[in-house]
Protein backbone atom coordinates (compact mmCIF):
# COMPACT_ATOMS: atom_id res chain seq x y z
CA UNK A 1 0.00 0.00 0.00
CA UNK A 2 2.80 2.41 0.92
CA UNK A 3 4.56 1.78 -2.40
CA UNK A 4 1.33 2.12 -4.40
CA UNK A 5 0.51 5.38 -2.60
CA UNK A 6 4.03 6.73 -3.13
CA UNK A 7 3.71 6.29 -6.90
CA UNK A 8 0.71 8.62 -6.90
CA UNK A 9 2.97 11.55 -5.99
CA UNK A 10 4.78 13.56 -8.65
CA UNK A 11 8.18 15.17 -8.09
CA UNK A 12 7.94 18.77 -6.89
CA UNK A 13 4.39 18.50 -5.59
CA UNK A 14 3.35 20.06 -2.29
CA UNK A 15 1.86 17.39 -0.04
CA UNK A 16 0.00 17.73 3.23
CA UNK A 17 1.18 14.66 5.12
CA UNK A 18 -0.72 12.66 7.69
CA UNK A 19 0.88 10.31 10.16
CA UNK A 20 1.11 6.55 9.62
CA UNK A 21 1.02 5.06 6.15
CA UNK A 22 0.76 8.41 4.26
CA UNK A 23 3.92 9.51 6.03
CA UNK A 24 5.72 6.35 4.89
CA UNK A 25 4.45 6.80 1.34
CA UNK A 26 5.61 10.44 1.15
CA UNK A 27 9.05 9.67 2.54
CA UNK A 28 9.38 6.70 0.18
CA UNK A 29 8.47 8.92 -2.80
CA UNK A 30 11.00 11.52 -1.64
CA UNK A 31 13.76 8.87 -1.61
CA UNK A 32 12.84 7.39 -4.98
CA UNK A 33 11.17 9.21 -7.89
CA UNK A 34 10.23 12.50 -6.17
CA UNK A 35 13.27 14.00 -4.40
CA UNK A 36 11.80 17.52 -4.61
CA UNK A 37 8.49 16.62 -2.99
CA UNK A 38 7.61 19.29 -0.40
CA UNK A 39 6.26 17.70 2.77
CA UNK A 40 4.03 19.94 4.90
CA UNK A 41 2.78 18.70 8.26
CA UNK A 42 -0.17 20.38 9.98
CA UNK A 43 2.05 20.95 13.00
CA UNK A 44 3.84 23.67 11.00
CA UNK A 45 6.89 21.94 9.50
CA UNK A 46 7.31 22.84 5.83
CA UNK A 47 9.77 20.99 3.60
CA UNK A 48 10.44 18.47 6.33
CA UNK A 49 13.21 15.87 5.85
CA UNK A 50 12.72 13.62 8.90
CA UNK A 51 15.83 11.59 9.74
CA UNK A 52 13.71 9.07 11.66
CA UNK A 53 10.17 7.84 11.14
CA UNK A 54 7.99 10.42 12.91
CA UNK A 55 5.81 8.74 15.52
CA UNK A 56 3.47 11.71 15.73
CA UNK A 57 2.59 14.55 13.42
CA UNK A 58 4.43 16.92 15.77
CA UNK A 59 7.65 14.92 16.04
CA UNK A 60 10.78 17.03 16.74
CA UNK A 61 12.55 15.32 13.81
CA UNK A 62 10.19 17.16 11.43
CA UNK A 63 11.65 20.49 12.54
CA UNK A 64 15.36 19.64 12.31
CA UNK A 65 16.56 20.56 8.81
CA UNK A 66 13.15 21.69 7.48
CA UNK A 67 12.74 24.68 5.13
CA UNK A 68 10.34 26.57 7.38
CA UNK A 69 8.50 26.22 10.64
CA UNK A 70 5.32 28.25 10.90
CA UNK A 71 2.48 28.61 13.34
CA UNK A 72 -0.72 26.70 12.80
CA UNK A 73 -2.66 29.82 11.80
CA UNK A 74 -0.20 30.13 8.90
CA UNK A 75 -0.56 26.43 8.04
CA UNK A 76 -4.31 26.68 7.65
CA UNK A 77 -4.67 30.22 6.30
CA UNK A 78 -1.50 30.81 4.25
CA UNK A 79 -0.92 27.28 3.00
CA UNK A 80 -4.23 25.42 2.91
CA UNK A 81 -6.92 28.12 2.47
CA UNK A 82 -4.55 29.96 0.13
CA UNK A 83 -4.68 26.95 -2.20
CA UNK A 84 -0.98 25.98 -1.93
CA UNK A 85 -1.55 22.32 -1.08
CA UNK A 86 -1.61 20.11 -4.15
CA UNK A 87 -2.15 16.72 -2.52
CA UNK A 88 -3.74 15.83 0.81
CA UNK A 89 -3.68 12.35 2.32
CA UNK A 90 -6.65 11.19 4.37
CA UNK A 91 -7.69 8.01 6.12
CA UNK A 92 -10.47 7.09 8.47
CA UNK A 93 -12.57 4.53 10.27
CA UNK A 94 -15.26 4.72 7.58
CA UNK A 95 -15.08 5.65 3.88
CA UNK A 96 -18.27 5.54 1.84
CA UNK A 97 -19.42 5.18 -1.76
CA UNK A 98 -18.71 8.85 -2.50
CA UNK A 99 -15.47 9.12 -0.58
CA UNK A 100 -17.01 10.85 2.44
CA UNK A 101 -14.89 10.03 5.49
CA UNK A 102 -15.91 9.54 9.11
CA UNK A 103 -13.35 9.99 11.88
CA UNK A 104 -15.84 11.32 14.45
CA UNK A 105 -18.29 8.70 15.79
CA UNK A 106 -19.63 5.22 15.12
CA UNK A 107 -23.34 5.40 15.87
CA UNK A 108 -25.11 8.67 16.68
CA UNK A 109 -23.23 11.82 17.62
CA UNK A 110 -25.02 12.32 20.95
CA UNK A 111 -24.83 8.65 22.02
CA UNK A 112 -21.84 7.22 20.19
CA UNK A 113 -21.13 3.49 20.23
CA UNK A 114 -17.50 4.37 19.58
CA UNK A 115 -16.10 7.86 19.95
CA UNK A 116 -13.30 8.45 17.40
CA UNK A 117 -10.77 11.31 17.64
CA UNK A 118 -12.61 13.76 15.36
CA UNK A 119 -11.51 15.93 12.46
CA UNK A 120 -8.15 17.37 13.35
CA UNK A 121 -7.23 19.09 10.11
CA UNK A 122 -8.98 16.49 7.93
CA UNK A 123 -12.19 18.44 7.21
CA UNK A 124 -10.35 21.42 5.76
CA UNK A 125 -7.81 19.26 3.91
CA UNK A 126 -10.74 17.45 2.23
CA UNK A 127 -12.20 20.83 1.26
CA UNK A 128 -9.06 22.72 0.14
CA UNK A 129 -6.35 20.35 -1.12
CA UNK A 130 -6.30 20.39 -4.93
CA UNK A 131 -6.81 16.63 -4.79
CA UNK A 132 -6.92 14.13 -1.95
CA UNK A 133 -5.87 10.50 -1.76
CA UNK A 134 -7.64 8.25 0.72
CA UNK A 135 -5.65 5.35 2.16
CA UNK A 136 -7.54 2.55 3.90
CA UNK A 137 -7.55 -1.25 4.09
CA UNK A 138 -10.57 -2.97 2.53
CA UNK A 139 -13.17 -4.28 4.96
CA UNK A 140 -16.97 -3.99 4.61
CA UNK A 141 -17.26 -2.28 8.01
CA UNK A 142 -14.70 0.32 6.97
CA UNK A 143 -16.40 0.84 3.60
CA UNK A 144 -20.13 1.24 4.29
CA UNK A 145 -22.56 2.56 1.68
CA UNK A 146 -22.96 5.67 3.83
CA UNK A 147 -20.79 6.90 6.71
CA UNK A 148 -22.37 7.50 10.13
CA UNK A 149 -20.98 11.06 10.23
CA UNK A 150 -19.35 13.15 7.50
CA UNK A 151 -16.14 14.52 9.01
CA UNK A 152 -14.39 15.08 5.67
CA UNK A 153 -16.58 15.62 2.62
CA UNK A 154 -16.10 13.44 -0.46
CA UNK A 155 -17.58 13.81 -3.94
CA UNK A 156 -21.28 14.03 -3.01
CA UNK A 157 -21.71 15.00 0.65
CA UNK A 158 -25.40 14.47 1.43
CA UNK A 159 -26.03 14.16 -2.30
CA UNK A 160 -24.65 17.58 -3.23
CA UNK A 161 -21.86 18.42 -5.66
CA UNK A 162 -18.65 19.95 -4.30
CA UNK A 163 -18.76 22.87 -6.73
CA UNK A 164 -22.27 23.80 -5.61
CA UNK A 165 -21.11 23.82 -2.01
CA UNK A 166 -18.19 26.14 -2.83
CA UNK A 167 -15.36 23.68 -2.16
CA UNK A 168 -12.12 24.74 -3.89
CA UNK A 169 -10.45 21.31 -4.13
CA UNK A 170 -11.31 18.36 -6.36
CA UNK A 171 -11.78 16.09 -3.33
CA UNK A 172 -10.91 12.40 -3.12
CA UNK A 173 -9.82 11.32 -6.58
CA UNK A 174 -8.53 7.92 -5.48
CA UNK A 175 -8.89 5.44 -2.65
CA UNK A 176 -5.75 3.37 -2.22
CA UNK A 177 -6.52 0.07 -0.51
CA UNK A 178 -4.55 -3.11 0.20
CA UNK A 179 -6.10 -4.86 -2.83
CA UNK A 180 -7.00 -2.24 -5.39
CA UNK A 181 -7.30 1.41 -6.30
CA UNK A 182 -10.77 2.93 -6.53
CA UNK A 183 -11.22 6.14 -8.47
CA UNK A 184 -13.94 8.78 -8.31
CA UNK A 185 -16.13 8.51 -11.40
CA UNK A 186 -16.23 11.89 -13.15
CA UNK A 187 -20.01 11.69 -13.75
CA UNK A 188 -21.49 9.96 -10.71
CA UNK A 189 -18.81 10.80 -8.13
CA UNK A 190 -18.87 7.14 -7.04
CA UNK A 191 -15.70 5.36 -5.96
CA UNK A 192 -15.17 2.91 -8.81
CA UNK A 193 -12.82 -0.05 -9.17
CA UNK A 194 -9.94 1.06 -11.42
CA UNK A 195 -6.80 -1.00 -10.73
CA UNK A 196 -5.93 -4.31 -9.09
CA UNK A 197 -2.92 -5.59 -7.13
CA UNK A 198 -1.24 -8.69 -8.59
CA UNK A 199 -3.36 -11.81 -8.06
CA UNK A 200 -6.46 -9.94 -6.87
CA UNK A 201 -9.85 -10.56 -8.55
CA UNK A 202 -12.63 -7.95 -8.73
CA UNK A 203 -14.73 -10.18 -6.46
CA UNK A 204 -12.10 -9.90 -3.71
CA UNK A 205 -12.49 -6.13 -3.80
CA UNK A 206 -16.29 -6.26 -3.84
CA UNK A 207 -16.15 -8.47 -0.71
CA UNK A 208 -14.46 -5.62 1.15
CA UNK A 209 -16.95 -2.94 0.14
CA UNK A 210 -20.49 -2.43 1.44
CA UNK A 211 -22.10 -1.25 -1.80
CA UNK A 212 -22.39 -2.65 -5.34
CA UNK A 213 -19.03 -1.57 -6.69
CA UNK A 214 -18.96 -0.09 -10.19
CA UNK A 215 -15.88 -0.78 -12.28
CA UNK A 216 -13.99 0.96 -15.06
CA UNK A 217 -14.36 -0.54 -18.57
CA UNK A 218 -10.69 -1.49 -18.47
CA UNK A 219 -8.98 -2.39 -15.18
CA UNK A 220 -5.30 -1.58 -14.78
CA UNK A 221 -2.79 -3.98 -13.18
CA UNK A 222 -0.65 -2.50 -10.42
CA UNK A 223 3.01 -3.48 -10.41
CA UNK A 224 4.28 -5.15 -7.22
CA UNK A 225 6.74 -3.16 -5.10
CA UNK A 226 10.28 -3.12 -6.49
CA UNK A 227 13.25 -4.42 -4.52
CA UNK A 228 14.39 -0.84 -3.94
CA UNK A 229 10.98 0.17 -2.58
CA UNK A 230 10.86 -2.85 -0.27
CA UNK A 231 14.39 -2.30 0.98
CA UNK A 232 13.74 1.39 1.72
CA UNK A 233 10.49 0.64 3.51
CA UNK A 234 11.81 -2.28 5.57
CA UNK A 235 15.38 -1.25 6.30
CA UNK A 236 15.42 2.56 6.19
CA UNK A 237 11.97 4.05 6.74
CA UNK A 238 10.26 1.66 9.15
CA UNK A 239 12.81 -0.85 10.49
CA UNK A 240 10.85 -1.13 13.76
CA UNK A 241 7.70 -2.13 11.82
CA UNK A 242 5.73 0.68 13.41
CA UNK A 243 3.39 0.94 10.43
CA UNK A 244 4.43 -2.00 8.26
CA UNK A 245 2.44 -4.58 10.15
CA UNK A 246 1.37 -7.84 8.55
CA UNK B 1 4.10 26.34 40.12
CA UNK B 2 1.99 25.79 43.20
CA UNK B 3 1.57 29.52 43.72
CA UNK B 4 0.89 30.33 40.05
CA UNK B 5 -1.86 27.67 39.75
CA UNK B 6 -3.34 28.60 43.10
CA UNK B 7 -3.51 32.31 42.15
CA UNK B 8 -4.67 32.11 38.54
CA UNK B 9 -6.70 28.91 38.10
CA UNK B 10 -10.12 28.94 39.77
CA UNK B 11 -12.91 26.36 39.84
CA UNK B 12 -15.17 26.88 36.81
CA UNK B 13 -12.50 28.65 34.72
CA UNK B 14 -11.84 28.12 31.03
CA UNK B 15 -8.27 26.83 31.00
CA UNK B 16 -5.99 26.38 27.99
CA UNK B 17 -2.73 24.43 28.21
CA UNK B 18 -1.59 24.72 24.59
CA UNK B 19 1.27 23.22 22.58
CA UNK B 20 0.83 21.05 19.47
CA UNK B 21 2.61 17.82 20.46
CA UNK B 22 5.55 20.08 21.40
CA UNK B 23 5.80 21.98 24.73
CA UNK B 24 2.64 20.67 26.40
CA UNK B 25 2.91 21.70 30.05
CA UNK B 26 2.16 18.46 31.89
CA UNK B 27 3.66 19.93 35.07
CA UNK B 28 0.90 22.57 35.19
CA UNK B 29 -1.84 20.01 34.49
CA UNK B 30 -0.51 17.82 37.28
CA UNK B 31 -0.50 20.76 39.72
CA UNK B 32 -4.13 21.56 38.79
CA UNK B 33 -4.99 17.92 39.57
CA UNK B 34 -3.10 18.10 42.90
CA UNK B 35 -4.97 21.26 43.87
CA UNK B 36 -8.26 19.52 43.04
CA UNK B 37 -9.75 22.13 40.68
CA UNK B 38 -13.30 21.34 39.56
CA UNK B 39 -15.77 22.26 36.80
CA UNK B 40 -13.09 23.51 34.43
CA UNK B 41 -13.76 24.05 30.75
CA UNK B 42 -10.62 22.60 29.17
CA UNK B 43 -9.81 23.84 25.68
CA UNK B 44 -7.03 22.91 23.29
CA UNK B 45 -6.76 21.50 19.76
CA UNK B 46 -5.55 18.07 20.84
CA UNK B 47 -6.56 17.16 24.41
CA UNK B 48 -3.60 14.74 24.45
CA UNK B 49 -2.73 12.71 27.55
CA UNK B 50 -2.74 15.78 29.79
CA UNK B 51 -6.48 16.45 29.42
CA UNK B 52 -7.17 12.69 29.54
CA UNK B 53 -5.48 12.74 32.96
CA UNK B 54 -7.39 15.86 34.05
CA UNK B 55 -10.70 14.36 32.86
CA UNK B 56 -9.95 11.16 34.79
CA UNK B 57 -9.05 13.21 37.87
CA UNK B 58 -12.46 14.92 37.81
CA UNK B 59 -11.21 18.44 36.98
CA UNK B 60 -13.28 18.93 33.82
CA UNK B 61 -16.93 19.79 33.21
CA UNK B 62 -16.48 20.49 29.51
CA UNK B 63 -13.96 19.85 26.74
CA UNK B 64 -13.46 22.12 23.71
CA UNK B 65 -11.28 20.44 21.08
CA UNK B 66 -10.61 19.38 17.49
CA UNK B 67 -8.75 16.03 17.70
CA UNK B 68 -9.08 13.80 20.75
CA UNK B 69 -6.73 10.88 20.23
CA UNK B 70 -3.42 9.59 21.56
CA UNK B 71 -1.13 10.87 18.76
CA UNK B 72 0.50 8.01 16.88
CA UNK B 73 -1.05 5.45 19.25
CA UNK B 74 -4.86 5.41 19.36
CA UNK B 75 -7.50 6.47 21.86
CA UNK B 76 -7.76 8.64 24.95
CA UNK B 77 -9.68 6.22 27.10
CA UNK B 78 -10.74 8.48 29.99
CA UNK B 79 -12.17 10.87 27.39
CA UNK B 80 -13.90 8.00 25.59
CA UNK B 81 -15.43 6.60 28.78
CA UNK B 82 -16.79 10.04 29.62
CA UNK B 83 -18.25 10.63 26.14
CA UNK B 84 -19.48 7.09 25.54
CA UNK B 85 -21.51 7.28 28.76
CA UNK B 86 -19.43 4.82 30.80
CA UNK B 87 -18.25 7.34 33.37
CA UNK B 88 -20.26 9.64 35.58
CA UNK B 89 -20.75 12.53 35.41
CA UNK B 90 -20.67 12.80 31.61
CA UNK B 91 -18.39 15.29 29.93
CA UNK B 92 -19.89 18.08 27.86
CA UNK B 93 -18.09 18.54 24.53
CA UNK B 94 -17.80 21.35 21.98
CA UNK B 95 -16.07 20.14 18.84
CA UNK B 96 -14.37 21.89 15.91
CA UNK B 97 -11.69 21.05 13.36
CA UNK B 98 -8.10 22.27 13.81
CA UNK B 99 -8.67 25.24 11.51
CA UNK B 100 -11.78 26.12 13.51
CA UNK B 101 -9.90 26.06 16.83
CA UNK B 102 -7.00 28.06 15.37
CA UNK B 103 -9.53 30.60 14.07
CA UNK B 104 -11.22 30.79 17.49
CA UNK B 105 -7.89 31.67 19.14
CA UNK B 106 -7.09 34.14 16.35
CA UNK B 107 -10.41 35.95 16.94
CA UNK B 108 -9.87 35.90 20.68
CA UNK B 109 -6.34 37.28 20.33
CA UNK B 110 -7.48 40.08 17.99
CA UNK B 111 -10.48 40.81 20.26
CA UNK B 112 -12.91 40.17 17.42
CA UNK B 113 -16.23 38.43 18.17
CA UNK B 114 -15.74 35.76 15.48
CA UNK B 115 -13.45 34.64 12.66
CA UNK B 116 -14.54 33.83 9.09
CA UNK B 117 -13.11 30.83 7.29
CA UNK B 118 -13.78 28.78 4.18
CA UNK B 119 -14.58 25.54 5.90
CA UNK B 120 -17.25 23.05 7.00
CA UNK B 121 -19.29 22.96 3.77
CA UNK B 122 -20.41 19.39 3.19
CA UNK B 123 -19.44 18.26 6.71
CA UNK B 124 -21.74 17.24 9.57
CA UNK B 125 -19.75 19.32 12.09
CA UNK B 126 -22.09 22.38 12.07
CA UNK B 127 -25.02 20.00 12.78
CA UNK B 128 -23.11 18.70 15.81
CA UNK B 129 -22.05 22.14 17.07
CA UNK B 130 -24.47 25.05 16.71
CA UNK B 131 -21.67 27.53 17.41
CA UNK B 132 -20.27 26.83 13.94
CA UNK B 133 -22.32 29.27 11.87
CA UNK B 134 -21.99 31.28 8.67
CA UNK B 135 -22.13 34.85 7.43
CA UNK B 136 -22.54 36.47 4.02
CA UNK B 137 -19.46 38.42 2.94
CA UNK B 138 -20.49 42.12 2.78
CA UNK B 139 -18.34 42.60 -0.35
CA UNK B 140 -18.97 39.51 -2.49
CA UNK B 141 -22.02 37.90 -0.88
CA UNK B 142 -20.06 34.65 -0.53
CA UNK B 143 -21.16 32.39 2.34
CA UNK B 144 -18.36 31.98 4.87
CA UNK B 145 -18.25 29.74 7.93
CA UNK B 146 -17.71 31.48 11.26
CA UNK B 147 -16.49 30.36 14.65
CA UNK B 148 -16.77 32.40 17.85
CA UNK B 149 -13.78 33.93 19.62
CA UNK B 150 -12.23 31.85 22.38
CA UNK B 151 -11.06 33.99 25.31
CA UNK B 152 -9.79 31.73 28.10
CA UNK B 153 -9.56 32.83 31.72
CA UNK B 154 -6.04 31.46 31.82
CA UNK B 155 -3.61 30.12 29.23
CA UNK B 156 -0.53 28.14 30.25
CA UNK B 157 2.36 28.04 27.78
CA UNK B 158 5.48 25.94 28.19
CA UNK B 159 8.59 27.40 26.52
CA UNK B 160 12.31 26.86 26.23
CA UNK B 161 13.24 30.13 27.93
CA UNK B 162 12.05 33.46 29.28
CA UNK B 163 13.44 36.32 31.32
CA UNK B 164 12.08 37.31 34.73
CA UNK B 165 9.56 39.68 33.11
CA UNK B 166 8.09 36.86 31.03
CA UNK B 167 9.54 37.75 27.63
CA UNK B 168 9.28 34.27 26.22
CA UNK B 169 11.17 32.56 23.42
CA UNK B 170 10.04 29.42 21.64
CA UNK B 171 11.59 27.54 18.73
CA UNK B 172 10.54 24.40 16.94
CA UNK B 173 6.80 23.89 16.49
CA UNK B 174 4.96 26.96 17.76
CA UNK B 175 1.37 25.75 17.31
CA UNK B 176 -1.15 28.38 18.44
CA UNK B 177 0.61 29.39 21.65
CA UNK B 178 0.96 33.05 20.65
CA UNK B 179 -2.72 33.40 19.72
CA UNK B 180 -3.87 31.49 22.81
CA UNK B 181 -1.76 33.69 25.09
CA UNK B 182 -3.00 36.96 23.56
CA UNK B 183 -6.61 35.70 23.72
CA UNK B 184 -6.41 34.98 27.42
CA UNK B 185 -7.23 37.10 30.49
CA UNK B 186 -4.23 35.63 32.33
CA UNK B 187 -1.05 33.99 31.05
CA UNK B 188 1.28 31.65 32.93
CA UNK B 189 4.58 30.90 31.23
CA UNK B 190 6.51 27.80 32.32
CA UNK B 191 10.10 27.55 31.11
CA UNK B 192 12.98 25.13 30.94
CA UNK B 193 15.41 27.95 31.66
CA UNK B 194 15.22 31.43 33.11
CA UNK B 195 17.61 33.69 31.20
CA UNK B 196 18.84 37.22 31.50
CA UNK B 197 17.04 39.96 29.56
CA UNK B 198 20.21 40.41 27.44
CA UNK B 199 19.79 36.86 26.09
CA UNK B 200 16.26 37.70 24.95
CA UNK B 201 17.41 41.01 23.45
CA UNK B 202 20.20 39.27 21.52
CA UNK B 203 17.63 37.37 19.44
CA UNK B 204 14.30 39.28 19.50
CA UNK B 205 12.76 37.50 16.47
CA UNK B 206 12.50 34.37 18.59
CA UNK B 207 10.27 36.04 21.19
CA UNK B 208 6.72 34.77 20.77
CA UNK B 209 5.14 36.17 23.91
CA UNK B 210 6.10 39.58 25.33
CA UNK B 211 6.32 40.04 29.08
CA UNK B 212 3.57 42.67 29.03
CA UNK B 213 0.86 39.97 28.74
CA UNK B 214 2.44 37.52 31.20
CA UNK B 215 1.15 37.22 34.79
CA UNK B 216 3.52 34.58 36.12
CA UNK B 217 6.79 32.93 35.11
CA UNK B 218 7.49 29.46 36.49
CA UNK B 219 10.87 27.78 36.06
CA UNK B 220 10.23 24.06 35.73
CA UNK B 221 12.86 21.98 33.91
CA UNK B 222 11.37 18.85 32.27
CA UNK B 223 7.92 20.37 32.86
CA UNK B 224 6.65 19.21 29.46
CA UNK B 225 7.48 15.50 29.83
CA UNK B 226 6.14 13.19 28.26
CA UNK B 227 5.74 15.94 25.64
CA UNK B 228 9.03 17.48 24.56
CA UNK B 229 11.07 20.67 24.33
CA UNK B 230 13.07 21.04 21.11
CA UNK B 231 16.78 21.25 21.90
CA UNK B 232 16.19 20.09 25.50
CA UNK B 233 14.55 16.65 25.45
CA UNK B 234 12.77 14.30 23.07
CA UNK B 235 9.15 13.23 23.21
CA UNK B 236 8.70 10.15 25.41
CA UNK B 237 6.98 8.03 22.78
CA UNK B 238 7.26 4.96 25.04
CA UNK B 239 5.06 6.67 27.62
CA UNK B 240 2.48 7.64 24.98
CA UNK B 241 2.35 3.96 23.99
CA UNK B 242 2.14 2.88 27.65
CA UNK B 243 -0.78 5.28 28.21
CA UNK B 244 -2.95 3.02 26.03
CA UNK B 245 -2.71 0.27 28.65
CA UNK B 246 -2.84 2.60 31.67
CA UNK B 247 -5.86 4.59 30.50
CA UNK B 248 -7.85 1.61 29.16
CA UNK B 249 -8.42 0.39 32.72
CA UNK B 250 -10.06 3.04 34.94
CA UNK B 251 -8.60 1.51 38.13
CA UNK B 252 -5.09 1.37 36.70
CA UNK B 253 -5.43 4.98 35.59
CA UNK B 254 -6.53 5.97 39.10
CA UNK B 255 -3.44 4.24 40.51
CA UNK B 256 -1.30 6.22 38.05
CA UNK B 257 -2.87 9.51 39.22
CA UNK B 258 -2.17 8.57 42.84
CA UNK B 259 1.38 7.38 42.30
CA UNK B 260 2.73 9.94 39.82
CA UNK B 261 0.60 13.04 40.44
CA UNK B 262 -1.32 13.29 43.73
CA UNK B 263 1.28 11.33 45.65
CA UNK B 264 4.14 13.61 44.59
CA UNK B 265 4.75 17.21 45.67
CA UNK B 266 6.08 18.61 42.40
CA UNK B 267 7.85 18.05 39.08
CA UNK B 268 11.26 17.64 40.70
CA UNK B 269 9.91 14.66 42.64
CA UNK B 270 8.35 13.29 39.43
CA UNK B 271 11.78 13.36 37.77
CA UNK B 272 13.54 11.85 40.79
CA UNK B 273 11.00 9.02 40.77
CA UNK B 274 11.98 8.19 37.15
CA UNK B 275 15.80 8.27 37.24
CA UNK B 276 16.37 6.94 33.71
CA UNK B 277 14.26 9.55 31.94
CA UNK B 278 16.71 12.41 31.61
CA UNK B 279 19.47 10.24 30.12
CA UNK B 280 17.12 8.49 27.73
CA UNK B 281 15.46 11.63 26.34
CA UNK B 282 18.10 14.37 26.47
CA UNK B 283 18.37 16.15 23.10
CA UNK B 284 21.47 16.08 20.94
CA UNK B 285 23.03 19.38 19.88
CA UNK B 286 21.94 20.84 16.51
CA UNK B 287 22.67 24.57 16.77
CA UNK B 288 21.38 27.15 14.26
CA UNK B 289 23.77 29.45 12.45
CA UNK B 290 22.80 32.75 13.99
CA UNK B 291 22.24 36.02 12.10
CA UNK B 292 23.57 39.56 12.13
CA UNK B 293 21.17 41.92 13.91
CA UNK B 294 23.50 44.89 13.36
CA UNK B 295 22.71 48.11 11.50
Amino acid sequence: MAAVAARELADGEVVFVGIGLPNLACNLARRTHAPRLVLIYESGAVGAVPERLPVSIGDPALVTGSLMVCGMAAVFQLMLQNGRIEVGFLGGAQVDRYGNINTTVIGSYDRPAVRLPGSGGAAEIAIHAQRTLIVSKLNPRAFPERVDFITSPGQRPNGRRRRDLGMPGAGPVKVITDKAILEADEESGEMTLAALYPGVEPGDVQAGVGWPLARRARLRDLAPPTETELRLLREVLDPGKLYLKG
Amino acid sequence: MREAISRFVRDGDTVVIEGFTHLICFAAGHEIIRQGRRDLTLARLTPDLIYDQMIAAGCARKLVFSWAGNPGVGSLHAFRRAVEGQAAPPLEIEEYSHFGMVARFSAGAARLPFWPLKDYMGTDLPAANERIRSVACPYTGERLATVPALNPDVTIVHAQRADAEGNTQIWGLVGVQQEAAFASAHVIVVVEELVDETVIRSDPNRTLIPGMIVDAVVVEPWGAHPSYAQGYYDRDNDFYVAWEGISRDARRLERYLEEYIRGLPDRAAYMTKQPGLATRLKAQARYSGGVNYGF
